[in-house]
């Protein structure tokens, strides 16, 4: 896979958060430093699913281990750790 | 009032009476009925919900239902018995499952552990869990099964067997309460609800399962005021001597590895810690933790009552309608 550009990861990842959170609200897309778990707008079945959007679009397999909010609480670490994973 | 093992204890002899009032009204003048079903399961919550109504109401105008299903321990139904023995109030068993059969009960919940362990069948046992506190990982729930020849194994949840797992389980809370709806249309009576403060506050039970009630006598008592309080109203010692359990899965299975965080005794001190402002350093010598770990669970807390916020709520309305007061 070539490598993936961190800033198409977020845009893809709050793409699928409107689409899929705010039924195609955008006005309400979260900032990329925007923490879920503090502002409420995605709970731990959200988490959920967007680790399973992940892991199918980006073809990576995400551990116990790995659900931790450094990696999952907002676009940007989303994304970050999307581009390491995908990298390793 | 400095923050103590201490501020968990109770004037259990006037709470039991101040409740016992607060029954009496709620039953006639705002639900207008004339007693009250309670389903028993042989665990501590509806054991002292059920000694509740009986000093309230007297035991004639109390009603209990039994309802066991094949995940059920076996002395769930012993212990159940013991309470309305104790109290003296008629009760009935009901079985629950052929309903739940009825309604694929268990076969959605296997079809769906089959999403992840395959060979799941006969013979096999199942739990859910979550992540213990020390981890720092999210809420994310995993599946325990122990094989037949009880090798045990386990394996994070993808999110349609998650979601399976517990829509096929919510059938037997949802199942119970149309059975104490039934016998409380019966009888002209009004349904109790029996969750514990902890239970309420973070929303451990199912939308229109053991969540939906007329009354719920202890939802204001922390837990470990449930047991004492219990004990002072003379429920059988094997209930109360009993660690509490979810009693829905076919494996043993703890509340603090199903929903909380930690053991009841210490949840119970954190949630009274944070509810009265607490500092986290002050907390934790108290709690038996660090105060990271105290900072976790109080977040832990947040979360669990914004995830769970809509089990509690009415149906919402899309407009008003003033002239119906609820």
């Amino acid at each position: 896979m070539p490598q993936l550009d961190v800033v198409d990861v977020q845009r893809a990842v709050t793409g699928f958060i409107v689409d899929n959170f705010l039924f195609g609200n955008t006005a309400e897309a979260p900032a990329p430093t925007t923490s879920f778990m503090e502002t409420g707008l995605i709970d731990s079945t959200g988490v959920l699913e967007l680790v399973t959007f992940i892991e199918e679009r980006y073809a990576i397999k995400v551990g116990d281990d790995e659900l931790v909010p450094e990696n999952l609480d907002s676009v940007a670490n989303l994304a970050g750790f999307v581009v390491r994973k995908a990298g390793a | 009032m400095a923050f103590s093992k201490d501020v968990l204890a109770l004037d259990l002899e006037a709470e039991a009476t101040r409740i016992a009032g607060e029954l009496r009204r709620i039953v006639a003048h705002e639900c207008k009925r004339r007693g009250l079903v309670v389903a028993l399961s042989g665990g501590i919550d509806s054991s002292c919900v059920a000694a509740l109504a009986a000093r309230a109401l007297g035991p004639s105008k109390v009603f209990g239902v039994h309802m066991p299903e094949r995940d059920s321990s076996d002395d769930t139904l012993r212990l159940s018995q013991s309470v309305s023995t104790t109290f003296g109030f008629d009760s009935t068993v009901e079985i629950l499952t052929p309903i739940l059969e009825g309604f694929g009960c268990y076969q959605r919940r296997d079809e769906a552990i089959r999403m992840v362990f395959p060979d799941f069948g006969p013979g096999w046992r199942s739990k859910i869990v979550l992540p213990g506190l020390a981890g720092g990982e999210l809420n994310v729930y995993s599946v325990v099964v122990q094989k037949p020849d009880g090798t045990v194994d386990r394996q994070r949840l993808p999110l349609k067997a998650y979601l399976q797992i517990v829509a096929a389980t919510n059938f037997k809370q949802r199942t119970r309460k149309t059975l104490e709806y039934y016998h409380a249309d019966r009888l002209n009576y009004a349904v109790t609800g029996t969750p514990n403060r902890l239970e309420y506050d973070q929303g451990f039970y199912v939308k229109g399962g053991d969540g939906l009630a007329d009354v719920k006598p202890i939802a204001h008592l922390y837990k470990t005021q449930v047991y004492a309080m219990a004990r002072h109203l003379g429920v059988p010692a094997d209930i109360c001597d009993r660690a509490p359990t979810t009693d829905t899965y076919s494996l043993a299975q703890g509340q603090d590895e199903f929903y909380f965080s930690l053991p009841y005794p210490q949840m119970d001190l954190a949630l009274w810690a944070k509810n009265h402002g607490v500092p986290p350093v002050e907390a934790a010598p108290v709690i038996g933790l660090t105060a990271d770990q105290v900072e976790r669970v109080y977040r832990d807390i947040d979360q669990k009552r914004a995830t769970t916020r809509y089990l509690g709520l009415r149906a919402q309305l899309c407009g008003d309608v003033p002239e119906i007061k609820l």
